[in-house]
């Protein structure tokens, strides 16, 4: 009986451990949607875009011009921030007033054309991910082995959303993105400006989809039709999370993490259930979703 | 008024020498375009499913990617009652609308209650359960493999199903018609008009005492029947069904054709849907991947520059003539 | 749909109103009472929480407490469309049209839903004949008949807000509220919106929020002052104009309209 239970124990955490980890990639990709889509109002679907834009910039300057991993990751952020700027800028800012059925749109177009450059430009197959050396292998954590991988996205990841976390909270920045997201007429009433701040924002949020994007990619694996394939789990940590916020994305991406594992490990029929029926109790419930503002009637 | 304002709500809504084009166009293909019937049966069916999306995308302005939910649920009812060894095709096609559209009306009275995003991501998951259930359910839906090679029933027990697809045709051609006329009856009653202020200005409808939401579930109901029922055309005329046909690329597509065509306008579907198909015939079998960037883009174009579609442009281009009018 | 008529009773009440947002209360413990055929002003200084009341009233906001009566029957509950039927009638500040349909077909919407038939599915509205004549006599009362068949779009803004009018008086409302019926409208309009407002059923009891005290005397008979969200004075014109307290409240404010 003892046995057992520290076999169970370990196999617990073991797979908590992996919906952690995902969960971790989810928010980080996510976090950016979330904040850009409650100060905006813009329903954009294909935000997965610049994670998949992201994994593909890590792997390709790992290949083609042995970039190490470390500065890849790094990129990833930087280059991907660098180009959402210019597609804000030239196709989501006059659709801001538009209404829900263009933006919904524009995201497909989008992701249409994602899917045929990814392919034309690197192929139809998926990226792999050469590891440097310190990140290969496993850990033991009680009696089974967890990927040395793993272990470090959640560490960084915890590393990147603390930073995020402070920047947002304590710089005067993050004061005036808060300030907007919560009432952008009032904001701009202030002196706040507005459009530069979207665009920052914007750039932040994809940036740190590239980023997430990129991490993940072991995960969350890179090719062609990645922004299709996972614009459904995205949305649904957002919705699910709560427009705006910076919290609720982490709470709905870990409820989601880990349940989505627990219930494919323990029930691989029905496991995949778990994120659709979880998804429409919580919007059914809270239709922000649980950090979302709730407004009047 | 001279005339009085019955009559020139009426003269806006009565029947039009040029609504008969597409009529005559496909009686046309029938006789001229023999080789081509399947596909052309596969393009009126799709057009009856886009014409029901427009209903609920286009006059009420709710949008959805999860439509393909309903057409999935309509084929697996005829798929599943022929396996089962009832193959008479209209018992099928009606017993799908019926499925359908009660799936619609318990699905939209459950998540019409939210709007926006929230709704978009429910219409998206109740879809997406659809196909897991699809996929998982093998003893009923033979699941990945799906249904095929079933058996229809000649119709009126007389016209079989011949492998030219003429029986199969006309048969679509009757139901699309059936559909439209549907449609075009529901836009000019009342119902109709109270969906329109609906979609232009909810705060209003609110505000002269329109129950919203129960006419919204209203036209979910009906427009979850009408793509039912497009398909049962589907799986019945090539008998077969799988769980590819609950997808979001199937939602996604239809809602692009509907676009292309002009949304909320009752030709959007009979303009956008051949286009869109016929097009796609010809490109993607070239290069699929030059196709899809191109399809992206003209989507981003028309998103930009030209909301209202082809026909939007057409409109644009004939503002003077007296004969065009919006339709 | 009318709602049924009990004159000792006041045809919409409003009691211990309040409204919290956070911590701000906008509407603060209001009493309000609005007689049988009244004509009644409700004026205060910007922000003072007029347009919340109204859309506290009307339904659009839900109380944080307090109750809102009509007829003689609690309506807190009900949604604003279920007010609607009940007799409460509103425009609202900002036009809420359908701009893209024409004026006729506007009020046509209305007509339909106040006579029950916007369900029906299987006729077209002009077999409705009786509710377009309806819809249409709607427009000539208003005087805006020659525009019945242009987009609302394309009518000036004075005549936007006669069709906001309309709308209301489609109805057939026991109550109507109106917010700022004249605001925005160029002077050289705003003479047939006030014509209009004169003209209004005797049995309609009307509540309008107005800061031209020149409508206020022409029009009410009594008036309300709120200033944050509390009732601060009340009584006929004369004695509210007269009000040193009123005045001092209003010191430094321009009038609108």
């Amino acid at each position: 009986m003892g046995v057992d239970l520290s076999s169970l124990a370990s196999t617990a955490i073991n797979i908590l451990l992996h919906g952690v980890a995902y969960a971790m990639i989810l928010y980080i990709v996510t976090v950016g949607l979330s904040v850009t889509m409650g100060l905006m109002g813009f329903a954009n679907l294909a935000h997965g875009v610049f994670a998949m834009a992201g994994g593909y910039v890590l792997t390709r300057s790992m290949q083609h011009f042995g970039v190490p991993f470390e500065l890849g990751l790094v990129l990833s952020f930087v280059l991907v921030a660098a180009g959402s700027v210019v597609i804000e800028r030239m196709l989501y800012r006059p659709l801001y007033t538009a209404g829900e059925l263009e933006q919904v749109l524009l995201s497909i177009g989008l992701i249409f054309i994602s899917m045929a450059a990814a392919t034309f430009l690197f192929g139809p197959q998926t990226e792999q991910l050469s590891l440097p050396g310190y990140l290969r292998g496993s850990i033991s954590v009680g009696e089974r082995l967890f990927p040395s991988y793993r272990a470090f996205l959640i560490c960084a990841s915890v590393a990147v959303i603390a930073v995020l976390w402070v920047a947002i909270d304590r710089t005067s920045i993050g004061a005036k993105v808060r300030a907007a997201v919560d009432n952008t007429a009032m904001a701009e009433a202030i002196g706040i400006n507005t459009d530069r701040l979207f665009t920052l924002t914007f750039a932040l949020g994809s940036g740190l989809a590239g980023l997430g994007g990129a991490m993940g990619a072991e995960i969350l694996p890179i090719h062609p039709s990645y922004a299709l394939q996972y614009l459904v789990i995205f949305l649904m940590v957002v919705s699910i999370g709560g427009l705006g916020s910076l919290k609720g994305p982490l709470v709905a991406a870990l409820v989601l993490g880990i349940g989505d594992t627990t219930s494919k490990f323990l029930i691989p029929d029905l496991g995949a259930f778990f994120v659709y029926v979880a998804t429409v109790a919580v919007l059914l419930w809270r239709p922000h979703g649980l950090f979302g503002r709730a407004w009047d009637s | 008024m001279n005339p009085p304002p019955v009559e020139v709500l009426a003269a806006r809504g009565r029947l039009h020498i040029f609504e008969l084009a597409p009529w005559a166009l496909a009686v046309a293909v029938y006789f001229l375009a023999d080789s081509y019937l399947t596909v052309g049966a596969q393009i009126l069916v799709t057009i009856l499913f886009a014409l029901s999306l427009d209903v609920i995308v286009g006059y009420a302005g709710i949008v959805t990617l999860g439509h393909a939910a309903f057409f999935g649920l309509g084929a697996y009812t005829a798929g599943i009652l022929a396996v089962r060894g009832f193959g008479e095709p209209i018992t099928g096609l009606l017993l799908a609308g019926l499925v359908s559209g009660a799936g619609g009306l318990i699905s939209g009275a459950v998540i019409l209650r939210t709007r926006g995003l929230t709704l978009v991501m429910l219409t998206l998951t109740v879809m997406l359960m659809l196909n897991e259930v699809a996929n998982r359910a093998y003893w009923l839906t033979a699941g990945a493999d799906g249904l095929f090679g079933f058996q229809i029933w000649p119709l009126f027990g007389k016209f079989r199903f011949d492998i030219y697809g003429r029986t199969a045709y006309w048969y679509c051609l009757a139901v699309l018609f059936l559909g439209w006329w549907f449609v075009r009856m529901l836009v000019y009653s009342p119902f109709g008009r109270s969906l329109t202020g609906i979609r232009e200005n909810t705060r209003r409808m609110y505000a002269v005492g329109a129950p919203v939401r129960r006419r919204l579930v209203m036209a979910y109901t009906i427009s979850a029947a009408l793509a039912g029922i497009a398909g049962a055309l589907l799986a019945q005329t090539t008998q077969s069904v799988a769980p590819s046909m609950i997808n979001l690329d199937r939602s996604g597509t239809v809602l692009v054709m509907l676009i292309l065509g002009g949304v909320g306008r009752l030709y959007g579907a009979f303009v956008g849907v051949p286009v869109f198909m016929l097009a796609e015939d010809t490109l993607a079998k070239q290069d699929p991947t030059y196709w899809l960037f191109w399809i992206g883009v003209a989507i981003v174009a028309l998103v930009l520059f030209a909301r209202g579609g082809i026909l939007g442009i057409f409109d644009r281009l004939l503002a003077g003539t007296h004969a065009w009018r919006r339709l | 749909m009318e709602a049924p008529v009990n004159v000792a009773v006041p045809v919409l009440e409003a009691r211990q109103l309040s409204k919290h947002f956070g911590a701000l209360a906008v509407t603060n413990n209001v009493n309000f009472s609005l007689a049988l055929g009244a004509r009644h002003a409700l004026i205060g200084p910007n922000g003072a929480g007029k347009t919340t009341f109204i859309n506290l009233l009307s339904g659009t906001l839900r109380p944080s407490a307090g109750s809102v009566f009509l007829a003689g029957e609690d309506v807190t509950r009900c949604s604003e469309a279920q007010r609607v039927k009940r007799g409460l009638g509103r425009t609202f500040q900002i036009n809420q049209l359908y701009v893209g349909l024409t004026v006729l077909e506007n009020v046509l919407i209305a007509v339909a839903e106040r006579a029950g038939i916007a369900y029906r599915l299987f006729r077209p509205i002009w077999w409705y004949r009786k509710h377009v004549d309806e819809a249409y006599a709607h427009l000539e009362q208003l005087g805006i008949a020659e525009d019945a068949l242009k987009p609302v779009r394309e009518l000036s803004y004075g005549r936007q807000r006669l069709v906001e009018i309309a709308l209301a008086l489609a109805l057939r409302p026991a109550v109507l509220l109106l917010d700022e019926p004249a605001a925005g409208v160029p002077k050289g309009e705003s003479s047939i919106i006030l014509d209009v407002i004169g003209a209004l059923p005797r049995d309609v009891a009307v509540l309008i929020i107005e800061h031209d005290m020149d409508i206020v005397f022409r029009f009410a008979q009594c008036v309300t002052v709120m200033v944050q969200g509390v009732v601060f004075a009340e009584g006929i014109p004369r004695e509210i104009s007269a009000d040193p307290r009123v005045r001092s409240v209003y010191l430094g404010e321009q009038p609108h309209g």
